[in-house]
C-alpha cells in the first residue's frame, strides 16, 4: 500500500491550461497518474491534453468523480482555489504554488474546518514538490525516476533535499512507499505529525525518513508524537545548522524566531524522542540502511 | 518587509492608535524646525533605522533646546548604528523622527504575531514594557498575557478587555485600550503584517495611552495587494547584495565564510552549507537559484556570489529534476567563461541526465573540479579553498 494516492486515485489539475499546469499534468500522466480532467475558469467545455476542462471544481467532481486535486494556480488566487476544492468534495489536495500570503493560509485552514471528518479535505503544501507513490502515481513536480518502489515513507519540507534523500536511498537499493512534501511555508496544510500518523497506519511502510529544517514548532511536535505513538523507526535530519537567527533562508517558514527553532535545538529534541538523526545530509541513505537492518 | 518607526506610527494612527506629535527630518535645520512646529519644551530625536534597541546604540536622545537638537541631529545623520539586531555592519541613519517628549506613568508591551503553533494571529501583552519581549519571556514570563484571534470573526472586544484588565489598567482608559488593541489588529489584518509591536505603549502622567515606539513587518508574499505598503520600502536599510538578488528572482543571504554557494532549492542549499561546515569550512552565503537553474540565472548567481570579496572558492550543487543536468552544465560553462572565474570551482550535478552533464563540464576543458556526491562536493570545496589560500 501507499498513503494518500495510488494508480486508481482520480486526479484533477487546477490551473490545468496554464503553462506550468500543462507541463506537469503531462509529466504526471506519463508517470501513470489517473488524471481525469482539469479546471480553468472560463475555459470549461474545452479539451486539453485529451482531458475535459471545467469552469468549476464542483462541475469537475460531478462529471469525473475526481477525489484529488493538484493546484498550479498563481499565488494571489491559490487560497481561493484550495477552498473551492474543499467545498466541492475533493478529499486530497496538493498545493504546489509558492508565495501564498500567510493570512490567506490562516483563512484556508479555518475554512477547511467547516466540513465533517468524513467529508473533509486533506491538504499538503503549499510551496511543496508534491506527493509520489513510486510506480503508482505522482501528484507533483518531482522527477519520478529518482524514486523506486519500496518500504520507506518520506516526509519533508524541501523539494530538492527530498530528491537528494530519495536518490541516496535508491543508490543503496532502498525504495519508497510514498514521499510527501509538506512545503516550506510557515502555515501549511499538513504537519510532519499528520503525515507520520498516516505512515504509522500503512502496513507496507516499515520506516520513515523525516526531513525538517529551521523555523516553526512542527519538527518538535512530530518528535513527541514519535516518542509517544510511533511503532516504526524514524530517521531524521534538520537542515540549517549554519543558519543565523532571524534571517529567512529561502523558504518563507525557514527563519529562527523563537527558542527551540534552530537546527541544533531541533536535533536535540529529535534525539531525545528516539529519532535516529543522520549525522550529515550526505548520510541520509546510509543511516536509513542501518535502521532498516535492525527492523528486518 | 520592514518599515521605519515613523511609518508604522502613521499607519497605526490611521487605525485609531494615539501617538505623540512628531515629524520627520533629513537635516539638522529641519530637525530644529520640526521641534518648533511640534511645540513644547522637550523633544526626542530618534534615528530611523530598521532595528530595535536603538536607544542602547545611542540612536535616541532627549533634547530641551534648539542647540542640542541641532547637535544631536548633526551627529546622528549619516552615522552607522550597530545594534544586536543589525549585525556587525550596522545600518546608516538617513532620517530622523522628532517627537514631543512624554511624561510616562507606566510602560506596557503590546505585540501581534502570526503564531505558527495555533496558525492564528496572536496578541501578546505584558505590563513589563520597555524591555524586549525575549527578555520579558526570560525574566517575567508570568507577566505575559496572550489572546488568539479566531480568523472567521476577527478580534473581539472582550478579548481586548481581558488584556486591558489583565494589565491592571485603570477603568478610565479601558475603552481607549480596546480601541488601541483593535486598531493594531485591524492594521495587522488589513495590511497583511507578519509582526506589529508597540513597545512601549505608555500610560501618560495625564492618564492617556500613547504608542511611544512602533514596529511593523509585512508579508512579502502579500505585497502585490498593498501598493501603499510597498511604497514604504527603504532600500538604504537593506543589504545591497540581498536586494540585487531579490530583484533577479534569487534568494540570497550573506554570511561570514569564504566558500560561495550556488544551489537549487532552499532545503538543499541549507543542507549543502551544513555539509561545508561538517567538512571544516564556512559558507559565504545562502543562495537558492530556484527550480529553474537556467543559464541566465546561473550566470546571475555567479556574478552575485563573486561580488562578495570574501569568497575564495565556489561550490555549485544542482539537483536537476525537470531541468536536465546537461542544460544546467551548459549554464555553468557559460557563466565561468563570462565571469573569467579565477578562484576554484567545485560542481556537483545530480538527477536527470547526470552523465551528459558531467561530460559537458569535462569537455569544456575549464578547470572545474567535479564531485560525485554531496560529501565529496563539500570535501573538495573545502580542500580547494584551503589550497588556494595556503591553509592546506
Amino acid at each position: 500500500m501507499s498513503i494518500l494516492i495510488d494508480e486508481k486515485t482520480p486526479v484533477i489539475v487546477q490551473g490545468f491550461t496554464g503553462q506550468i499546469g500543462t507541463f506537469h499534468a503531462k509529466e504526471m500522466m506519463e508517470y501513470g497518474t489517473h488524471v481525469v480532467g482539469g479546471v480553468t475558469p472560463g475555459k470549461g467545455g474545452a479539451t486539453h491534453l485529451g482531458r475535459p476542462v471545467f469552469n468549476t471544481v464542483k462541475e469537475a467532481v460531478d462529471v469525473t468523480g475526481a477525489q484529488a486535486s493538484i493546484i498550479f494556480v498563481p499565488a494571489p488566487f491559490a487560497a481561493d482555489s484550495i477552498m473551492e476544492a474543499a467545498d466541492a468534495g475533493i478529499r486530497y489536495c496538493v498545493a504546489i504554488t509558492d508565495g501564498i500570503p500567510a493570512q490567506d493560509m490562516i483563512r484556508v485552514k479555518r475554512y477547511m474546518l467547516r466540513y465533517k471528518a468524513e467529508k473533509s479535505m486533506r491538504l499538503t503544501g503549499p510551496n511543496c514538490a508534491g506527493t509520489i507513490s513510486p510506480g503508482k502515481a505522482m501528484m507533483g513536480i518531482m522527477p519520478g525516476h529518482i524514486y523506486i518502489k519500496g518500504a520507506v515513507g518520506i516526509v519533508g519540507r524541501s523539494g530538492t533535499l527530498g530528491y537528494e534523500a530519495a536518490s541516496q536511498m535508491k543508490a543503496l537499493g532502498i525504495g519508497v512507499t510514498t514521499s510527501v512534501g509538506i512545503g516550506g511555508d510557515p502555515i501549511n496544510g499538513s504537519s510532519f505529525k499528520d503525515i507520520l500518523e498516516l505512515f504509522q497506519d500503512d502496513p507496507e511502510t516499515k520506516a520513515i525518513m523525516m526531513i525538517g529544517e529551521i523555523g516553526g514548532p512542527q519538527e518538535a511536535e512530530a518528535a513527541h508524537f514519535v516518542k509517544e505513538n510511533m511503532k516504526k523507526p524514524v530517521v531524521g535530519y534538520i537542515a540549517g545548522l549554519t543558519a543565523p537567527k532571524g534571517r529567512r533562508m529561502g523558504h518563507a517558514g525557514a527563519i529562527i524566531s523563537a527558542f527551540g527553532e534552530s537546527a541544533a535545538e531541533k536535533v536535540e529534541i529529535l534525539q531525545e524522542c528516539g529519532v535516529t538523526v543522520a549525522p550529515s545530509p550526505a548520510e541520509l541513505g546510509t543511516t536509513m540502511a542501518q535502521v532498516l537492518k535492525k527492523v528486518s | 518587509m520592514d518599515i521605519h518607526e515613523y511609518q508604522a506610527k502613521e499607519i497605526l494612527k490611521d487605525f485609531g492608535v494615539a501617538i505623540p506629535a512628531g515629524g520627520l527630518a533629513y537635516s539638522p535645520e529641519q530637525a530644529v524646525y520640526r521641534a518648533k512646529e511640534i511645540g513644547g519644551e522637550k523633544w526626542v530625536v530618534k534615528a530611523q533605522i530598521h532595528s530595535g534597541a536603538r536607544g542602547k546604540a545611542g540612536g535616541i536622545k532627549v533634547c530641551s533646546n534648539d542647540h542640542d537638537i541641532w547637535e544631536v541631529a548633526d551627529d546622528l545623520l549619516g552615522k552607522r548604528l550597530v545594534t544586536h539586531q543589525t549585525g556587525p555592519r550596522g545600518k546608516v541613519v538617513h532620517r530622523l523622527y522628532i517627537e514631543a517628549a512624554t511624561g510616562i506613568e507606566r510602560e506596557i508591551y503590546l505585540g501581534f504575531v502570526l503564531d505558527r503553533q495555533s496558525e492564528r494571529v496572536m496578541v501578546v501583552a505584558s505590563g513589563e514594557g520597555g524591555m524586549e519581549i525575549e527578555e520579558i519571556a526570560v525574566k517575567r514570563p508570568q507577566s505575559i498575557l496572550r489572546q488568539s484571534v479566531e480568523p472567521a470573526v476577527g478580534m473581539q472586544d472582550f478579548q481586548c478587555r481581558e488584556i486591558a484588565f489583565g494589565l491592571g489598567l485603570p477603568a478610565a482608559i479601558i475603552s481607549q485600550a480596546v480601541t488601541t488593541i483593535q486598531g493594531c489588529y485591524r492594521a495587522f489584518r488589513d495590511l497583511d503584517a507578519t509582526m506589529a509591536e508597540i513597545n512601549p505603549l505608555v500610560v501618560t502622567k495625564d492618564g492617556r495611552l500613547l504608542a511611544l515606539d512602533a514596529k511593523m513587518a509585512f508579508d512579502d508574499s502579500a505585497l502585490f495587494r498593498h501598493a501603499s505598503v510597498s511604497e514604504l520600502r527603504d532600500k538604504s536599510q537593506e543589504d545591497p547584495r540581498e536586494m540585487a538578488a531579490a530583484d533577479r528572482g534569487l534568494s540570497y543571504v550573506g554570511l561570514d565564510g569564504n566558500i560561495g554557494c550556488i544551489i537549487n532549492g532552499a532545503g538543499l542549499a541549507m543542507a549543502t552549507m551544513d555539509m561545508i561546515k561538517h567538512a571544516g569550512g564556512e559558507p559565504a552565503n545562502f543562495l537558492d537559484i530556484g527550480g529553474g537553474a537556467s543559464p541566465e540565472r546561473t550566470a546571475k548567481a555567479f556574478n552575485l556570489v563573486l561580488s562578495d570579496d570574501k569568497v575564495q572558492a565556489i561550490l555549485v550543487n544542482i539537483f536537476a529534476g525537470i531541468n536536465r543536468c546537461d542544460w544546467v552544465a551548459e549554464g555553468v560553462v557559460q557563466a565561468v567563461k563570462k565571469t573569467e572565474l579565477k578562484i576554484p570551482l567545485v560542481v556537483r550535478l545530480s538527477g536527470t541526465n547526470v552523465e551528459e552533464g558531467r561530460k559537458i563540464l569535462k569537455d569544456s576543458s575549464l578547470p572545474i573540479i567535479m564531485a560525485e556526491t554531496l560529501a565529496d562536493a563539500a570535501d573538495k570545496a573545502v580542500a580547494a579553498w584551503k589550497q588556494a589560500t595556503g591553509k592546506a
